[in-house]
């Protein structure tokens, strides 16, 4: 079975156009649709153009399509990381392969990721096949409060890694906005109504002589301010998370998305009550920093009780590489469940926070995110429950197109099997 | 102490035979000795804790022995006897461990706990003392703040018993590392393992390179790591010879370097070396540095590239301490595999997860499930009960500490962690830990959950963390 997916994966690479056409129906599956609920036992998933077409036990599979069995394995969507920086770093510490922060640059909102994106990076090979199908890539901020402007992109075997360029705007507004903007919080908020007023302005037309925005910043904070683009706000204390959500009155448009906000469990009720989504930390429960006193792994479990839409990202936790993680961290969640004291989540709403949870909180569940009709299709089968540490996906389609599952890592291991030279140094096997 | 360097060297796997320093009486009139060797004595005492048994639970050893649905005992602050059953004194706690495990606790020989705590604020970081790249005279334990939260997540999450805290690796000769018990105290010395054997940090490869070459000073390639760790070392063998000689013959006794003494005590063979190392090649110059100037590497840490070399690291007894699936953050860990600790499992060496990280040491178990199934993926069968190993026996021996805890056998400290579950599940926690037979630790009893001075009176204080 594997030599036969591994071959068809081989083919798919060297063929010049996707084979996303394609009818597939994957049956027999222990299938979970992404959508908060538990797996079912018998599910079939279709797919035809790069879509679903229909997900669950009673669907059958149509004629003509290309039927795999998957014998009772797991059967999901692929994962989609809810903050990450996959794709635009190969080497964190090699500073020519990191295009995540642009200390030098005179632009800062303007900065747009999706150039910088190269499918080929081995994180994304990587992860890949490791089930994680689309990603969340935000820049990173040096020297003003805005990073810039960042992408929902696939991990896909293709060239085309970008599923939506200019997706959101990334701000810091705690202790790292406080930096960035000069040394507090109070010039965060200077900062941020100067440069959304002069957005504004911009719009309009105008541009005052004393503007302190490049052109092309003012211009990119326009659909910010419009409420076209989330603005991602990386907030940990709850004041600070407070004081973004009241950003709402000033400016009623903005379509808000925290990040992070590791106290976020102490104001619950408040956020509810705006309709913020969260993308938070999964298991950060140390005092990190002054800003996250309150830290616990309960965070995300009070949240979701709370009926706040809470994902799980990557956000300083090796984010340009490690977004397979998620499914150790949703594990986690269910695991907790069991102590007293603490709020976990049960299965299915822990695989959501790592699948729709995010595509809804970046306003993109109707197009990713679950195996739900018309959604792409971004598919994983698995050998075993997707959030245990022992299971591995042994197949990806990502827009309806089987993926090649075989890394650098994977060959790298097969030539150091046994680590002694034989009758040729190893550089000859390959 | 005659008693306690034997017992290191023989951990070490060393033919250290005692040098004349400590096995000869001074001759003489005053003694003579070498300079204080425990200036800074553990205070640690082990709590109270009731005669225990627990029944019906699953076993790991922690040397690679298991038993299905046995039972185990500890009393007076050791494992008393497991097996099959076991006869309980009167009295004793009996806990019914159905559909659980008991294991030893979990074991971190690479850990930043104290020295760089939680918060991590710039008055609180005290890991790197990268003001020059030898700072042998440094110790790691006149860093450490006991109060880090770290230590509570570890011990309740991670169900960690015992932890090296080691400097950090900017310095090619970071200083002393310290053992600790995960027992909160008032002092440091309240924390540390009594009679634990100290250990050298040194550090190969890019940070040392980086940090000096940045500044435009020696080191700033990897060939200048070496030039500057051999040129240590053939200084530090000048020293010891000179303090070993005034033990003997007397006279007046050799100006005191506090950076020399530590080196002199690991040409001893007294004080264990762990070496942040990366890269394959690497290893194998310190390897052979290693002979030319007379001691033994106990563990590389960060070995990502330890399955090129497994062979050269069975052969040279020493262990690899690794992480499951850590890579490419910097150049020399780009190609770390995720079957690292199972590929050198079976090459026959000794194979230790470790962590690094105040976040991955509340979670070494899950780090160890996650190579294992990897590993049994390309065919290494590994069973369950040896792969615990990773995180006690074998961090126990390259610690010098393997004949006091690190594994359920009986006269050892019983330290055991009690766990909802199969512990390498990811549904799996600690239920309870116990340390040198007290319970420090009950998932059950929020009374039994430390609360550090930092954390006292803050938002989330006492809360499941």
């Amino acid at each position: 079975m594997k030599a036969v997916l591994l071959a068809a994966a081989s083919l798919i690479a060297a063929s010049a156009t996707p084979a996303a056409a394609e009818t597939v129906a994957i049956t027999n599956a222990k299938l979970v649709v992404g959508d908060g609920a538990g797996p079912v036992e018998g599910g079939t998933v279709v797919m035809t153009n790069g879509r679903i077409v229909a997900a669950g036990a009673g669907v059958a599979a149509p004629a003509g399509a290309r039927v795999i069995d998957a014998q009772g394995r797991w059967v999901t969507p692929g994962l989609v990381t809810g903050f990450s920086r996959l794709g635009i770093v190969e080497v964190d510490g090699v500073a020519q392969t990191n295009d995540a922060a642009a200390a030098r640059s005179p632009f800062n909102a303007a900065l747009d990721v999706s150039p910088a994106v190269n499918p080929r990076t081995s994180a994304v090979t990587l992860n890949r096949a490791e089930g994680v199908t689309r990603a969340v890539v935000a820049p990173a901020s040096e020297g003003s409060i805005f990073a810039g402007q960042g992408a929902i992109i696939d991990l896909g075997a293709d060239m085309d890694a970008v599923t939506r360029p200019r997706a959101f705007q990334f701000v810091e507004f705690g202790e790292d906005g406080a930096t960035q903007a000069g040394g507090s919080r109070p010039a965060i908020y200077a900062a941020f109504r100067n440069a959304l007023a002069e957005a504004r302005d911009y719009a309009a037309g105008h541009r005052n002589e004393d503007a302190m925005l490049t052109r092309l910043d003012a211009a990119a904070l326009v659909p910010v301010v419009n409420g076209q683009m989330p603005l991602l706000a990386h907030v940990e204390r709850a004041s600070d998370i407070l004081q973004a959500l009241s950003l709402k009155r000033e400016f009623p448009a903005l379509k808000l998305v925290l990040v992070g906000a590791t106290e976020a469990w102490t104001v619950a009720d408040r956020i509810k009550a705006a309709g913020v989504p969260v993308i938070a930390s999964a298991l950060a429960d140390l005092p990190a920093s002054f800003e996250s006193l309150a830290a616990t792994q309960s965070n995300i479990g009070r949240l979701e009780k709370a009926g706040v839409t809470v994902a799980i990202g990557m956000i300083n936790d090796n984010d340009a590489r490690q977004a397979r993680l998620v499914k150790q961290y949703a594990g986690n969640l269910v695991a907790l469940g069991k102590i007293p004291g603490a709020a976990g989540l049960d299965w299915g709403a822990a695989f959501a926070t790592i699948s729709s949870k995010p595509a809804e909180a970046m306003g993109l569940g109707g197009e990713i995110g679950s195996l739900r009709p018309g959604r792409r299709a971004d598919v994983v089968i698995w050998d075993g429950d997707p959030l245990e540490l022992s299971t591995a996906a042994t197949a990806v389609w990502i827009d309806g197109v089987e993926q090649p599952m075989r890394t650098r890592q994977d060959k790298l291991r097969d030539r150091y099997r046994t680590p002694a030279e034989g009758s040729l140094p190893k550089a000859y096997e390959r | 102490m005659f008693n306690k360097t034997i017992a290191i060297a023989l951990a070490a796997g060393l033919a250290v035979a005692c040098t004349a320093a400590q096995g000869k009486p001074a001759s003489s009139d005053a003694p003579r000795s070498l300079p204080s060797e425990d200036p800074y004595p553990s205070t640690y005492h082990p709590y109270p804790g009731m005669p225990t048994l627990v029944t019906n639970v699953t076993i790991y050893d922690g040397e690679g022995g298991r038993i299905d649905n046995g039972q185990i005992l500890f009393a007076d602050g050791k494992v008393v006897a497991l097996g099959q059953t076991v006869e309980a004194p009167q009295g004793a706690t009996v806990i019914d461990g159905k559909g659980k495990w008991v294991t030893p606790g979990v074991i971190d020989i690479h850990s930043h706990l104290g020295d760089y705590p939680s918060p991590a604020v710039a008055a609180l970081s005290d890991g790197n003392e990268a003001t020059a790249p030898v700072t042998a005279q440094v110790w790691a334990e006149h860093s450490v703040w006991p109060q880090d939260p770290g230590f509570s997540r570890a011990l309740t999450n991670g169900g960690v018993t015992t932890l090296q805290i080691l400097p950090g690796s900017a310095n090619l000769f970071g200083g002393r590392s310290v053992i600790l018990k995960n027992v909160y105290a008032r002092t440091v010395q309240g924390m540390k393992f009594p009679g634990a054997p100290y250990g050298l940090k040194m550090a190969c490869g890019e940070n040392p390179k980086r940090v000096y070459g940045g500044r435009r000073q020696l080191p700033s390639t990897r060939m200048g790591n070496m030039a500057v760790d051999r040129q240590t070392w053939a200084k530090a063998a000048e020293y010891r010879r000179k303090w070993d000689k005034y033990v003997e013959n007397g006279g007046e006794p050799p100006a005191r370097d506090l950076a020399m003494d530590t080196l002199a005590e690991v040409l001893r063979g007294h004080i264990l070396v762990q070496n942040h190392c990366y890269r394959a090649d690497e290893m194998a110059n310190v390897i052979d540095m290693s002979k030319e100037f007379g001691y033994h590497v106990a563990a590389f840490h960060h070995a990502v590239e330890a399955y090129k070399i497994a062979d050269l690291l069975k052969e040279n007894g020493i262990c690899a301490a690794m992480w499951a699936d850590w890579w490419g953050f910097k150049m020399e860990s780009y190609d770390a595999i995720t079957e690292n600790i199972p590929l050198v499992q079976q090459a026959g060496a000794c194979a230790i997860v470790h962590s690094d990280d105040e976040n991955g040491i509340q979670r070494l178990n899950q780090e160890a499930a996650k190579a294992l199934a990897d590993g049994r993926r390309i065919g290494i069968d590994i069973p369950d009960e040896v792969a615990w190993t990773w995180l006690a026996i074998n961090p126990a021996r390259a610690m010098g500490i393997d004949d006091r805890t690190g594994s359920l056998k009986p006269g050892k400290m019983a330290d055991v962690v009690l766990w909802n579950g199969n512990p390498l599940s990811v549904y799996t926690r600690p239920e309870k830990v116990w340390i040198d037979g007290a319970l420090m630790y009950d998932a059950l009893d929020p009374k039994r959950r430390p609360v550090s001075d930092f954390e006292l009176g803050q938002p989330g204080e006492g809360d499941v963390k």
